[in-house]
C-alpha cells in the first residue's frame, strides 16, 4: 500500500486501501484458514474422547490412525485410485489441450465445453449414474470402477492448467526443430514436452487432488470392497464419534500445504523455462 | 505428435490440420462419451421408463408440496451462498489487486491453501467450531456474552457459512484475474475529471470487473445447486437440498426411478445455466478466468 497523500484532496491514489477494507479482507482470510487450524492442537489431544481445548498432549491419535488396518487400507486405496486417475486424466488432458489450444476445427467451442462439463455436473448425479453403470459391468466396490468414474471428473482440472501453459509456449521453437529435420513426434518429445512439463505436472497434481478428496461418488460406488479415505471419513463424521479425526484432518492439512508448495515451485520453474527462449 | 497447421511441413502430410487436431482430442472425447455421457444417459432414460414410458415421476415431483419446498430451499441457499461469497470474494479480490506484493502473496497463499484443503476436513472443522460446545460458543460463554449456547449448527446459518467458506476462492479468483487486467489509471482519470471515490468505484472499477463477477457468481451458483456434502453435514432436517433428497431416495427408499427423475431435473437446470455461460463467457473462464 502506498502512502496516501497527507493533504486530503479530490485526487486519490487508486492503490490506497481504506481500513474498513483491510478489516473485512483480513477477517475473510481468518475465516478461510483458522477453523481448520483449530484441528491441529486438537490432534494432539486424547484419542478416546473429543475435547476442545485438549487437556493433554500426546500422539495417541496418530499412532491409532497409523496402526489401524481399516484406515491403512483406506489410505492405500485412495492413493492408488488417485494416482491411476491422475495418470489417465493427464494423458487424455494433454492430448486434448494441444488440440484445443493450437488446433482450429469445427465444433471446437462445443468440444471445449463438453470436456470441461464434468466440472459442473452435480456429483450426486454422477454418483447415481456410475452406480447404475458400474453395477452393469460388475465393477461396484472395485478400484477400477473408481478410476473409471474419476477420470472424466478430473479431466477438466488437468486440461485447464495444461492449456494455460500451452498458450504461453513459443511455437517458433518447434518450427526450428522441424526445420532442422526432426519429425513431429521427436519435436514434441525433445522440445515441447520438456519445456511445458511443469505445467503438465500441475495438471496431474490437480487431478490427483480432486480424485483423492472425492466423496459423493464414492458413497455410491465404493461398496465395501474399495473404501477410500474420504468415504471412511464421511461414515465416521456422519455416524460415529471418532476422536482421531483431528489427527487425520491435520495430516490432510499437511497434504494441502504440500500441494500448495509443489504447485508454487512448478509454476516458478515453468515461468523460468518460458522466459529462456 | 501431430500438431501445427501452418508451417510448410504441415502441408505435406496427408491429413488436414483440422483433422489431425481432431484425432488428438478424440481419445478424451471417446472416454467422456463412454464413461461420462453414457452413464448419465442411462439415468435420464431410467427416469422416464417404469417399465413403460411414463412422466409420472416428474409430475409427482412438480405437484408434491414437499419437493416444491426442497426446490425452494435449494434455490434460497444457493442464492444466499452466492451472494455472501460474492461480497467476501469481491472485497478480497479488490484488496489483492491493490495490496503490495508481500501482503498480496500472503493473502493469495491463504486463499489457495483453503481451496486445497479436503472438503470433508473443512466441513468437519465447522462442526467443531459451530456445535453446541464448539469453539464459538465456548468463547462467547467465556466472555460472558451469552448464557445459553447459540444454535449455530444444523440450521440454515451453518449451511451458508460452510458453503461460503468453500466457494469464496471460486469467486475471488475470477474477479481477481479480471481486475489484474484492469488499468488503475482509469480510476485516476475519473478522479481527475472530478468523480468522487464512490462514483469512481460504481462508474469505473465496478463495471470493469463485471465479467469476473459474472463468471464467479454463475460458477458458484451452479455448484451450490447440486451441493451435497455441506447440507448433509451442517444442515438440519429443513436444510436438506435436492442432492440430499436424491441420496435419501436411493439409499433409504431404493426408489431409483424417482431419484433418477430428480437427478435429471437438477442436471438439466445446471446444464442450461452452463450453456448460457459457455455461450457468453466461455467455459474456460470457469477457473480463474483462464482463457483457453
Amino acid at each position: 500500500m502506498r502512502k496516501s497523500p497527507g493533504k486530503r484532496t479530490n485526487w486519490h491514489d487508486p492503490l490506497h486501501i481504506g481500513w474498513p477494507l483491510w478489516v473485512v479482507s483480513g477477517s475473510a482470510v481468518f475465516f478461510l484458514i483458522v477453523p481448520v487450524l483449530l484441528l491441529v492442537p486438537m490432534s494432539f489431544g486424547s484419542a478416546e474422547i473429543i475435547e476442545f481445548p485438549p487437556t493433554k498432549f500426546c500422539l495417541d491419535q496418530y499412532s491409532k490412525f497409523f496402526t489401524h488396518p481399516g484406515w491403512q487400507s483406506a489410505v492405500l486405496n485412495s492413493l492408488q485410485v488417485a494416482s491411476l486417475t491422475s495418470v489417465a486424466a493427464t494423458i487424455l488432458g494433454l492430448m486434448a489441450s494441444i488440440a484445443l489450444v493450437w488446433g482450429r476445427f469445427k465444433g471446437k467451442g462445443f468440444i471445449t465445453g463438453f470436456i470441461l462439463s464434468p466440472m459442473i455436473v452435480p456429483l450426486i448425479v454422477l454418483g447415481l449414474a456410475y452406480y447404475v453403470f458400474l453395477a452393469k459391468l460388475g465393477l461396484i466396490g472395485t478400484k477400477l470402477g473408481l478410476v473409471i468414474a474419476y477420470t472424466p471428473l478430473t479431466l477438466p482440472f488437468a486440461v485447464l492448467p495444461i492449456s494455460a501453459t500451452l498458450r504461453g509456449f513459443d511455437r517458433s521453437l518447434e518450427y526450428a526443430a522441424l526445420n532442422l529435420g526432426a519429425n513431429r513426434f521427436q519435436t514434441f518429445m525433445k522440445i515441447t514436452l520438456p519445456i511445458i512439463r511443469p505445467g503438465v505436472m500441475t495438471g496431474a497434481l490437480f487431478a490427483f487432488m480432486i480424485a483423492f478428496d472425492e466423496v459423493v461418488i464414492a458413497l455410491f460406488i465404493c461398496g465395501s470392497g474399495a473404501v477410500t479415505l474420504p468415504k471412511k471419513m464421511w461414515d465416521v463424521i456422519r455416524y460415529e464419534i471418532e476422536p482421531m479425526l483431528p489427527a487425520i484432518s491435520t495430516l490432510l492439512l499437511l497434504l494441502a500445504v504440500f500441494f500448495l508448495v509443489s504447485i508454487g515451485l512448478l509454476q516458478r520453474r515453468l515461468a523460468r523455462r518460458m522466459e529462456i527462449r | 505428435m501431430k500438431r501445427n497447421g501452418t508451417s510448410s511441413t504441415g502441408r505435406t502430410l496427408a491429413l488436414k490440420p483440422g483433422l489431425r487436431y481432431f484425432l488428438l482430442v478424440s481419445p478424451a472425447l471417446v472416454a467422456l462419451l463412454l464413461l461420462f455421457a453414457y452413464p448419465i444417459s442411462i439415468i435420464l432414460i431410467k427416469s422416464v421408463f417404469d417399465p413403460q414410458f411414463t412422466l409420472k415421476h416428474y409430475i409427482y415431483f412438480f405437484t408434491n408440496s414437499l419437493y416444491i419446498r426442497v426446490m425452494w430451499i435449494t434455490i434460497e441457499i444457493s442464492v444466499l451462498t452466492t451472494l455472501t461469497s460474492l461480497v467476501v470474494g469481491y472485497i478480497l479480490a479488490y484488496v489483492l489487486r491493490r495490496a503490495r506484493p508481500g501482503i498480496r502473496n500472503i493473502f493469495l497463499m491463504a486463499i489457495l491453501l483453503s481451496f486445497m484443503i479436503s472438503l470433508l476436513v473443512r466441513n468437519y472443522s465447522w462442526i467443531l467450531v459451530l456445535q453446541r460446545n464448539g469453539a464459538i460458543n465456548i468463547l462467547l460463554t467465556y466472555f460472558g456474552l451469552i448464557d445459553h449456547p447459540l444454535k449455530l449448527l444444523h440450521n440454515k446459518f451453518g449451511v451458508v457459512v460452510g458453503m461460503t467458506h468453500i466457494f469464496i476462492p471460486y469467486i475471488a479468483f475470477p474477479i481477481y484475474s479480471v481486475m489484474m487486467g484492469m488499468d488503475l489509471n482509469l480510476e485516476k482519470a475519473a478522479q481527475n475529471l472530478g468523480a468522487t471515490r464512490w462514483q469512481t468505484f460504481w462508474r469505473v472499477s465496478f463495471p470493469l470487473s463485471l465479467p469476473g463477477i459474472g463468471a464467479g457468481a454463475l460458477l458458484v451458483f451452479i455448484m451450490a445447486l447440486g451441493f451435497f456434502i455441506t447440507p448433509a453435514l451442517l444442515g438440519g432436517r429443513k436444510e436438506q437440498m435436492i442432492s440430499n433428497l436424491i441420496q435419501i431416495q436411493v439409499v433409504d427408499l431404493l426408489n431409483w426411478p424417482f431419484a433418477s427423475a430428480m437427478s435429471a431435473i437438477l442436471l438439466v437446470v445446471t446444464l442450461i445455466i452452463f450453456f448460457i455461460y459457455n455461450r457468453y463467457l466461455g467455459a474456460e473462464r470457469l477457473w480463474g478466468g483462464v482463457k483457453i
